[in-house]
């Protein structure tokens, strides 16, 4: 299949990690708070938290680089908001590892927090201060995705129709088991590669669909062929 | 068939013991049992699957007091005309004859979880294995003072779907014209963020075809809500300078009601009003404090399986159960319900059990056609469900793709429907 060629290519390409310190919760807030001791010359944080010689830090995750109202940011600082930089668990984590790494003109004249699990708790500590998803969905995510690791033969995989079963249930919410079509489309009896093929494509973002992207994305090769391997024999009632 | 499956339960329980789990159904004790108390979005589903993959090899007894559910989600489109009142009313009737599923229609009032019994209104006992607790939400009394559950006919709260709904919906269509709607929104945490944004647009929606002189105030503790920017853009494209929102900066946090004389004071200030929604602030319902496995207002779980911390023969589900960082919606409710069913068939027979999964997405409709989403997946830790990432749309989207967001939610609302009631 011609699709499958393409797609093999990217997805071999892709394969990559995010810190495994991250992977976990992130870390001991009540040891961050200690740890904060370090930043409180600069930073405030909590309620009533003002801007001093560094700005506040409440609602620092999602938020874009340079874009507290009323704090005179450095010009790197601020190129690097306005090219993107957004304050997640990864990019703050990288920043406090070493600010100049990560913007290389910043003024932000701290060494750097070389411990991992120090960054880990630190961070921690500041979540606390930022919007909680469980109030604000789309706040920003409190634990980082572990990433799959990508074998050549992912087409080959042979699905495990059990455990197809368990991980269509999450499925099942929005895609009826019947086939019926109210708005969301059937995908009972799907053949089974092109049910991997479209996996892997919303996996990757080539698909453009949120939901799918979302759901795609942390599914595992052996994951999207038991599932495929559920569907396929699905019957219609 | 019956011997079969005996001999299959048997095999499957030596199996489970194996693991340390407790053996309370030995052969005298018959085939597990389960107790499942409430029948909404977690409590079905949860009854539903748990019933379903043990094939009859757990005795499953789903304790709702109703006979037909209404789902809150979708009831703001009824409040807007788009959805009729009967569409959002589901029965019983497939859990019992498809899955074997015994439906009490009862309440429960207690829980000895020394014996593992829950006592049901009508004096009857019903013993367990497991036990799932799904039951919703009640109110925090005196959270909006001037206002408790007898004033619920003045100042509706429609935030349990079923004649509240109805009430809610006839004020708003006989209001006065140029009246004036007043929502007293809850502080967090409360089931469904955007359910008050949306139902502030479905409201618009009514009046600006019926009443386009009147006014929606919004009273609210909070500084920010769920897909703020997404709401704050529709109402001013559809409904310019019809709503107003009040929040903690301007008194929007110290806000009393007067029932009898139809009034809200704002920190002080008494404003007339001729439709107020009042949504108080939320908490686990009641059960969850008789069974005393409260902390605070809610009950706390293990996220790997939904058990709660206080008790291991107890699962909370959905809107009740303080888990970290999802959000109480019928989604949740619904993931939640899929990870405790594979663990309760774990311990009671010995199945497989696989790692915890769980995601969320919320449609809101803001308008005709324009639907918007938020939605973000969770992995258990040791501590809270903690989401992993997410999306949500965006402001300034193309109308095609806000009509196809309104038609998904369609097919969302069938999906998870047939999904909790088979
Ligand atoms: C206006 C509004 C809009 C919403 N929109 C959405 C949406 O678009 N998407 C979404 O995902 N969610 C939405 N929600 C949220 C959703 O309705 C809830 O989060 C969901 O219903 C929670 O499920 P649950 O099982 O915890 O509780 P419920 O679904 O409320 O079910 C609890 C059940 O338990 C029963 N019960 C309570 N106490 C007892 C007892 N002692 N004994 C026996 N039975 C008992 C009740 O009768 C009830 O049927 C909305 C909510 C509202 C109010």
């Amino acid at each position: 299949m011609r699709g499958s060629a393409i797609l093999f290519s990217l997805l071999v390409a892709a394969a990559g990690a995010f810190p495994a310190a991250a992977a976990e919760l992130i870390g001991d807030a009540e040891r961050g708070r200690e740890l904060f001791r370090q930043c409180s010359g600069c930073h405030e944080v909590g309620p009533g938290a003002r801007n001093r010689i560094g700005p506040h830090l409440n609602g620092i995750f999602g938020r874009r680089a340079a874009s507290v109202d009323g704090f005179f940011y450095s010009k790197a600082l601020r190129r690097a908001g306005a090219d993107g930089l957004v304050w997640h668990l990864d990019t703050l984590d990288a920043y406090i590892a070493n600010p100049k790494v990560l913007v290389s003109g910043t003024r932000m004249s701290y060494r750097g927090m070389k411990n991992a699990e120090d960054r880990a708790d630190l961070l921690a500590y500041l979540r606390q201060f930022s919007d909680n998803p469980r109030d604000i969905p789309e706040a920003d995510p409190t634990a980082v995705r572990r990433e799959v690791e990508l074998a050549p033969d992912v087409l080959a995989i042979k699905g495990d129709p059990e455990y197809g079963e368990y991980l269509a249930s999450e499925c099942k919410t929005c895609h009826q088991a019947s086939g019926r079509d109210d708005g969301i489309p059937s995908i009972t009896m799907w053949p089974e590669e092109d049910f991997v093929i479209a996996m892997h494509a919303y996996k990757q973002k080539l698909r453009p669909h949120p939901v799918m992207q979302m759901i795609a994305e942390r599914l595992s090769n052996e994951e999207i062929a038991a599932l495929a391997a559920y569907f396929a024999t699905l019957k219609e009632e | 068939m019956k011997l079969n499956r005996r001999t299959f339960i048997g095999a499957s329980a030596a199996a489970a013991s194996a693991l340390a789990a407790p053996t309370v159904w030995g052969a005298a004790h018959g085939r597990p049992k389960v107790v499942v108390i409430g029948g909404g979005a977690g409590g079905a589903t949860a009854a539903r699957y748990i019933a379903k993959d043990s094939d009859g090899g757990i005795d499953v007894t789903l304790v709702e007091p109703t006979r037909k559910y209404y789902t809150c989600f979708f009831s703001n489109l009824y409040l807007g005309g788009f959805r009729d009142f009967e569409s959002l009313g589901h029965t019983y009737g497939k859990l019992a004859s498809d899955y074997g599923i015994n439906v009490v229609h009862d309440w429960a009032v207690g829980v000895d979880r020394d014996a593992r019994k829950v006592t049901l209104a009508s004096g009857a006992v019903l013993d367990y294995d497991r036990l799932v607790i799904s039951p919703g939400i009640d109110f925090v009394e005196g959270s909006v003072p001037g206002w408790d559950i007898n004033a619920q006919n003045e100042m509706p709260h429609a935030y349990k779907a079923g004649s509240q709904t109805q009430l809610l919906k006839a004020q708003v269509e006989n209001m006065r014209e140029g009246g004036l709607f007043a929502m007293v929104a809850p502080p967090n945490p409360y089931r469904c963020p955007p359910g008050p944004y949306e139902r502030v647009s479905m409201v618009a929606h009514v009046l600006k075809a019926k009443n386009p002189t009147a006014k929606i105030l919004i009273l609210d503790p909070k500084e920010k809500f769920s897909k703020q920017a997404l709401f704050e853009e529709g109402w001013q494209k559809h409904y310019p300078g019809m709503i107003e929102r009040i929040g903690p900066d301007f008194g929007g946090d110290k806000v009393e009601v007067r029932p009898d004389s139809m009034e809200v004071v704002i920190d002080g200030e008494v404003q007339k009003v001729d439709v107020c929604n009042v949504i108080p602030a939320q908490k686990a319902g009641r059960i969850c404090e008789l069974a005393g496995i409260t902390d605070g207002r809610w009950a706390p779980v293990v996220p790997h399986t939904m058990q709660s911390r206080m008790d291991e023969n107890i699962h909370v589900l959905g809107d009740a159960s303080a888990q970290g960082d999802m959000p109480k919606s019928g989604f949740s409710a619904n993931s939640q319900a899929k990870v405790c069913a594979t663990a309760v068939r774990g311990a009671l027979t010995g199945s497989k059990v696989f790692p915890a999964k769980f995601s969320n997405t919320c449609w809101s409709l803001v308008a005709t056609d324009d639907g918007i989403k938020v939605g973000a997946t969770y992995e258990a830790t040791d501590e809270k469900i903690a989401s992993t990432g997410g999306f949500v749309s965006q402001t300034g989207e193309d109308p095609e793709l806000r009509k196809r967001t309104y038609e998904e939610s369609l097919g969302w609302y069938a999906g998870i429907t047939a999904d909790m009631f088979g």
